[in-house]
């Protein structure tokens, strides 16, 4: 049973990996469509970061997660490099849970 | 892989390692709940190397321990889902090899479809993928061994704040794209959908909701058309 949800999970998630890879070449996309992909793809993205930040298992989280988060974006976009973005995040997150920050 | 290397300048590796660190710790953090959830350590690496998808096998996970199997694979799927309009946009960046589709596929990851976005020409792109995808699926795998080994003493990766890491760095990869202000506001309209969404969808939903943003992009000729 154990080995049957890892193998259905694992095939449905790597068909809907190959799917879009496959499909790529098969479907002419007019070039209206095209130039919407990567729009699309950073709204999916931005969506992702977004519920990360503010939400878990549907309910809005604390604190300390969106300050760090907030301070991440913030230094990256005065340009900071990417390695202090997600440093200043996690440290930010981290220090304020250690005040007892939610 | 080796290409890839050759083109990806020294920032390029050091972001990319970065995000691999975080995502090592977190494969960690998973290694140790999922034993702890009573899953034998075999089922896990198994889960890590096949599935390779962190927020796909933390619900599965849970879903399991709650004795709810079904749940499992259709909430993880459900959360994969977005996976499909990735493949669409990296698909250039992934190859027009058949090996390297099979295998290139595989490596999707949130990061790597992020990193080769945020690339300016389709060399880098293609090394971006490449090395984000390669070098992701060795932290997660190696950090889920270690975190097996571990168990109770591995700790929650919130204490080191790296739940907030990974939306910061989505972010930073994304951004460069929002200044663009057609992509700034189908971006900022299909975020806003997500959030709003999140409390009252199934995980994974809200997310796909907010590619509808893109009809903010929509060239508004288009009303003329038609």
């Amino acid at each position: 049973m154990l080995l049957a949800v890892i193998l259905v999970l694992a095939a449905g998630t790597y068909a809907f990996r190959l799917a879009g890879v496959a499909l790529r070449d098969r479907i002419q996309l007019p070039d209206r469509v095209r130039q919407l992909l990567p729009i699309g793809a950073a709204c999916l993205l931005a969506a992702l970061a977004a519920t990360a930040a503010l939400t878990d298992a549907g309910r809005f989280v604390g604190v300390s997660r969106p300050a760090g988060v907030l301070v991440g974006v913030v230094l990256a976009w005065r340009r900071a490099p990417f390695v202090v973005v997600v440093v200043a995040a996690a440290a930010t997150a981290a220090g304020l849970r250690l005040l007892g920050v939610p | 892989m080796r290409t890839a290397w050759r083109t990806a300048d020294a920032r390029l590796v050091r972001d990319i390692l970065a995000i691999a660190a975080a995502c090592c710790v977190i494969g960690v953090s998973f290694g140790a709940i999922a034993v702890a959830s009573g899953m034998p350590a075999w089922a896990v690496v198994t889960m890590s190397v096949l599935v390779f998808a962190g927020g796909a096998q933390f619900m599965a996970v849970g879903m399991l321990a709650a004795g709810n199997p079904l749940a499992a694979v259709l909430g993880g799927l459900l959360l994969n889902a977005r996976h499909l309009p990735f493949g669409l946009v990296v698909a250039d960046a992934i190859g027009p090899s058949w090996r390297a589709r099979l295998v290139g596929s595989h490596l999707m990851v949130d990061e790597a479809v992020a990193f080769a976005l945020a690339q300016d020409s389709p060399e880098r792109r293609r090394a971006a993928y490449w090395l984000t995808g390669g070098v992701l699926f060795v932290a997660w795998n190696s950090g889920t061994l270690a975190g097996i080994a571990l168990g109770e003493a591995a700790g929650d990766p919130a204490r080191y704040g790296l739940d907030a890491a990974f939306p910061a760095g989505l972010v930073a990869l994304i951004l460069p794209s929002l200044r663009d202000p057609t992509t700034r506001r189908a971006v900022l309209a299909g975020a806003a959908v997500a959030v709003l969404a999140a409390p009252f969808l199934p995980a994974g939903v809200p997310v796909l909701l907010a590619v509808f943003g893109v009809v903010l992009a929509l060239p508004a000729r288009k009303e003329v058309d038609a």
